[in-house]
């Protein structure tokens, strides 16, 4: 509650005034256990997320970057702490309710490109909606539009294996977009692409934000976090200051 | 979810297009399994209709009355067998007077090694000595010439009428009747051809030479006194019960021949009922061993095919555990993801078996084309079959496949 007090005061005058929020993380912990020494991510992270909110998530190596945006995005749960979506406590979601979550409220772009390695661009974009029931047709119409969005209107039929790396991370944010999620996640989106291509992919995020998305992005690199609006620093999986 | 399950369907079938030769080593297990049991359960079924067809054919309903048992059940006393009293052509006829029954012929046989006819020669014949109902009993049918009368019997006529296999084999170009057999230093007319009755058990029923009884105590004069001899080689008698009375002829029958053999209450029969429906259910008991044996090869082989599937879906996880994580993080739920490794394990063992029963059915066809077992396919083989291959695929499928679903989507991606 502290965190959140001075967050609001800070960020809510200046900038988040009208908008709503769409996540809202108390007091998150994250305990790993290995063997019997614990590792301890996250001590306590408090974040809010709210619409079309640019934030870059800084930390050195092992601070709990990861393990922070992965409960965001509900691919993980915290061991101690509140997450709520929506005011809807996460906590009390059901394995459906989880997927669904990571299905329609966020899309994901990984630092390694994580396409299916058998499936076409299109059809690695159009993944998010198979398990939203999406009709085929209605699929392919989606994922082919934003490929082209993406400037990748003429790969629809390549494998990953016959895609360079910063095309396989555009067909990745296309597979984030796809189904209109809330809020995108990267974890270190250009941490694999030399300098200019990441910058592409920069641009790109840059206008995902224009149009009205929502994107929480963790990076190592301060000139990708200067896109950002915001910048929370964590350190030692607490939050060091934004 | 129709779309849903043709959309698993396809992802199944591009799994089993990358991995054609280990799919179809895994599905082997399978093939085996349904594929014998399919040609097995037809051969079964096959030599089931031709039998149920046979033995109604015969007449469904006849009591046999006999000095041996008609089929040896267990170790006997032969000896025991042989000190009985013999049945006689009399005993026939004091049963034919019993109220429920409508005929009780005398029946007495032998297998004749040779029979000639110039200079053709067949082997095997079984010589029968009886009476003119013989054929009213037995539902047999006279083709050409003339049954025999009453009178053939009472004056041992040396006459015979004869089965469609000797007609056939020793008259390939003439008609038997009015023609004469050699039996034993007889000469014995033909009379009468039987109409073709076809095989029994695998034995030809048309392979035989009927004479009547009077006539067979001269060509037999003596039975022999070996215990063998004295236990199987004597009249029995065949009885055909007026309509609906079976269950009376045996309680009459046996009070009879009780009395007849002066046996006091406390002693066992010394003599062998049985019925048409008894020959039936032995027979039955037999292919149901035979059954029993199929279902436990059947049953491992497809346990081992599963395991084989278990096997391989193991596999499958593990190599796709990054793509399992990348479906979660993409909205899978846990039972899509279970639903997805599952349809690929049915998948896998339809495909072993239908493979599976296509072959069973070629085997069938093939053992039907080269030797004397027919085969008979039915439906419900088929899905079987299917039915089998489908439950294993579920059954050896739930196990992998619950694993793939119960994976943590960060662990999974992290998994190289
Ligand atoms: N599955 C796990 N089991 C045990 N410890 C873990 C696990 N995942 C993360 N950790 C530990 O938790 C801490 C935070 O990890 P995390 O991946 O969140 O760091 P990060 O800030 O993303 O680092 P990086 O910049 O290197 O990616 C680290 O000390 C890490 O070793
Ligand atoms: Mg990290």
């Amino acid at each position: 509650m502290r965190v959140l007090n001075s967050d609001e005061s800070r960020t809510g005058t200046i900038m988040t005034r009208g908008r709503e929020t769409i996540c809202r993380a108390l007091d998150i912990h994250k305990t790993y256990w290995r063997g019997k020494v614990a590792v301890q991510a996250l001590r306590g992270v408090t974040l809010e997320i709210r619409t079309n909110d640019y934030i870059s998530i800084m930390g050195a190596s092992g601070s709990g970057k990861s393990t922070l945006i992965h409960i965001l995005s509900c691919l993980d749960t915290p061991t101690k702490g509140e997450y709520f979506l929506e005011d809807k406590l996460v906590s009390s979601y059901t394995d459906m309710e989880l997927a669904n979550a990571r299905n329609m409220f966020f899309g994901f772009v990984f630092q390694s490109f994580s396409l299916l390695p058998r499936l076409t661009a299109i059809d690695n974009v159009a993944l998010p909606l198979v398990y939203a029931g999406v009709k085929k047709r209605d699929r392919n119409q989606r994922s082919a539009e934003i490929l082209e969005k993406i400037g990748l209107g003429d790969r629809i039929n390549h494998r990953p294996n016959e895609m360079s790396g910063g095309e396989c991370q555009r067909v990745a944010i296309a597979r984030a977009l796809v189904n209109t999620p809330k809020v995108i996640f990267a974890d270190e989106p250009t941490g694999n692409l030399d300098s200019k291509t990441g910058s592409e992919i920069m641009d790109i995020f840059d206008r995902i934000v224009e149009e009205g998305n929502t994107v929480v992005m963790v990076t190592h690199d301060s000139n990708v976090a200067s896109h950002a609006k915001r910048i929370v620093r964590l350190k030692d999986g607490l939050i060091d200051g934004e | 979810m129709v779309n849903d399950i043709l959309n698993k369907i396809s992802l199944s079938v591009q799994t089993f297009r990358t991995h054609r030769l280990r799919s179809f080593l895994t599905a082997l297990g399978i093939i085996i399994g349904v594929s014998t049991v399919i040609a097995i359960l037809s051969l079964i079924e096959g030599l089931n209709r031709s039998v149920a067809e046979q033995i109604q054919s015969i007449g469904s309903d006849l009591v046999f009355l006999s000095k041996s048992p008609i089929v040896m059940a267990g170790p006997q006393n032969i000896e025991e067998i042989a000190n009985r009293p013999d049945l006689t052509p009399d005993d026939a006829l004091a049963i034919s007077e019993l109220p429920s029954v409508e005929i009780a012929i005398p029946d007495i046989s032998q297998r004749l090694n040779k029979l000639k006819y110039r200079d053709k020669e067949i082997a095997n014949v079984r010589i029968r000595g009886t009476t003119e109902k013989f054929s009213s009993v037995n539902n047999r049918f006279i083709e050409s010439g003339r049954d025999f009368t009453k009178d053939d019997v009472t004056h041992r006529r040396s006459l015979c009428a004869i089965g469609s296999y000797v007609a056939k084999n020793l008259f390939p170009d003439e008609s038997p009747v009015g023609k004469e057999l050699n039996v034993r230093g007889h000469r014995i007319k033909i009379i009468g051809v039987y109409r073709e009755k076809g095989a029994f058990l695998g034995q030809s029923m048309d392979n035989m030479l009927v004479i009547p009884y009077t006539f067979y105590e001269k060509v037999y004069p003596s039975r022999g006194e070996s215990v063998f001899e004295r236990a199987f080689f004597g009249y029995s008698i065949d009885i055909k019960p007026k309509k609906g009375q079976v269950e009376r002829v045996t309680d009459e029958v046996r009070e009879l021949m009780r009395r007849r053999h002066r046996l006091p209450f406390d002693k066992k029969d010394d003599f062998e009922l049985g019925t048409q429906q008894m020959l039936m259910e032995i027979y039955q008991n037999i292919t149901r061993v035979g059954f029993i044996a199929i279902v436990a090869i059947a049953a491992i082989s497809l346990v081992v095919g599963g395991i084989g599937i278990m096997n391989i879906m193991l596999v499958s996880v593990a190599e796709r555990t990054r793509e399992i994580g990348i479906r979660k993080a993409v909205g899978a739920s846990n039972q899509n993801i279970l639903s997805q490794f599952l349809v690929e394990s049915v998948f896998l063992a339809l495909i072993g078996g239908v493979i599976g029963i296509m072959l069973g059915l070629l085997l069938a066809w093939l053992i039907s084309v080269v030797s004397p077992l027919k085969a008979s396919v039915s439906f419900w083989m088929v899905l079987l079959g299917f039915g089998f291959s489908a439950a294993v695929g579920i059954f050896f499928g739930i196990y992998p496949a619950r694993r793939a679903a119960g994976l943590n989507p960060i662990e999974a991606l992290r998994y190289e």
